[in-house]
């Protein structure tokens, strides 16, 4: 099971821009590496990350071989509303992975 | 001509210079030589990729194992309180084995002869997780001075003739770098002076977590020297030489380092 670090500020005021941290364990294997015996490994990569605020999604992005192992994302929102941040990643061989934060919007 | 020069260079930049140890307040550990966006990376737990193993090895001490149907929490309780400051006086001499033994070798005994499992591979995600969720333990405290244990000695001494002996095709010994050049730099890399007060750390150059043998190893192939097995007592003796070294400085694992 990968595991996922989450940095959610518990309480923000309303209006205030908000930094938000996400890291995923991943090895990100490229499919260009050639194992001991010449055959290349295949591909294992994360593909895709978006976070929905209260159901809208507020970033996504794309990933590619190039990224680095165990993939940091750090973004950026405006508070508007008390509610759940909801953070998925998708990829290779079926990777899924989902996490959740709350935040306290007065 | 150019190359005789050159070999001159070599030879005096090499020879000239005599081994010293660095006086105990004149050392840094290599969090002091990071760039300020690795500092802030290893500061937050948040970001700190060493973290999601640390995550790992508490899933891993809670979890029952081998024949015996034990956890590590099952006889030694909360790592918080039991496992405070066991990575700060390790390796540390092991009565089964009648030598020292570094925490990986301590965590597979417990394994063996306790849970009734099989010995967790070197390098392993398990015993990497395992190894650096005791270490974190021992954040912030400071290394133990081996020497104190009088059994220790004769391996720490062996450990200093590991780190002061030349070895490899380019007959380079540890302290010609990490004593002698520690501020100085390496292909664009600042020199450490190799104090293991973060390990197992996560090298971005791995992209991925590391034992101080897997660092050692690497250091071993760089002057072209053959390295020696997963777990050889080498290992142990010059890691429990550069506890020595390091005695005072604080733990800090799981490290961040390029």
């Amino acid at each position: 099971m990968s595991r996922a670090l989450i940095s959610v500020p518990p309480k923000a005021k309303k209006g205030e821009v908000i930094q938000i941290k996400a890291l995923i364990q991943h090895v990100m294997e490229t499919g260009f590496r050639p194992n001991s015996t010449g055959v290349l490994v295949p591909r294992d990569i994360v593909t895709a990350f978006t976070c929905t605020y209260n159901g809208v999604e507020v970033f996504r992005c794309e990933m590619f071989p190039a990224m680095a192992a165990n993939p940091f994302l750090t973004f950026h929102t405006v508070a508007t509303e008390s509610g759940t941040l909801e953070f998925a990643w998708s990829g290779d061989n079926g990777f899924s992975v989902r996490e959740s934060a709350k935040i306290q919007v007065e | 001509m150019i190359r005789s020069v050159g070999w001159l260079a070599a030879f005096v930049l090499l020879s000239g210079i005599a081994a010293a140890e660095i006086p105990l307040n004149e050392r840094r550990t290599g969090y002091d030589l990071l760039g300020p966006t690795t500092k802030a990376m290893q500061d937050d737990d948040m970001a700190n990729p060493g973290m999601l193993w640390v995550l790992d090895g508490e899933a891993l001490w809670a979890r029952r194992a081998g024949t015996a149907g034990k956890a590590c929490a099952g006889c030694h309780g909360e790592a918080a309180d039991s496992m405070k400051g066991v990575a700060a006086r390790y390796p540390a001499f092991n009565d089964k084995a009648g030598r020292p033994v570094d925490l990986e070798q301590r965590i597979n005994q417990c394994r063996i002869d306790q849970q009734g499992a099989p010995a967790l591979a070197r390098e392993s995600r398990e015993l990497l997780a395992l190894t650096v969720y005791v270490a974190r333990q021992s954040r912030g405290l400071p290394i133990e001075d081996p020497m104190k244990d009088e059994r220790l000695r004769p391996f720490v001494e062996a450990g200093r003739a590991l780190y002061e002996g030349r070895q490899g095709q380019l007959n380079l010994g540890c302290a010609q770098c990490h004593d002698d050049l520690w501020d100085k730099r390496l292909v664009g890399n600042l020199i450490s002076q190799g104090h293991p007060t973060g390990y197992p750390q996560y090298r971005l150059e791995w992209q991925a977590m590391g034992s101080l043998q897997r660092r050692l190893r690497n250091c071993l192939i760089g002057v072209r020297a053959e390295t020696y097995p997963y777990g050889a007592p080498e290992y142990v003796d010059l890691g429990l030489y550069m506890m020595w070294r390091a005695r005072g400085l604080p733990i800090e694992a799981p490290a961040v380092r390029p």
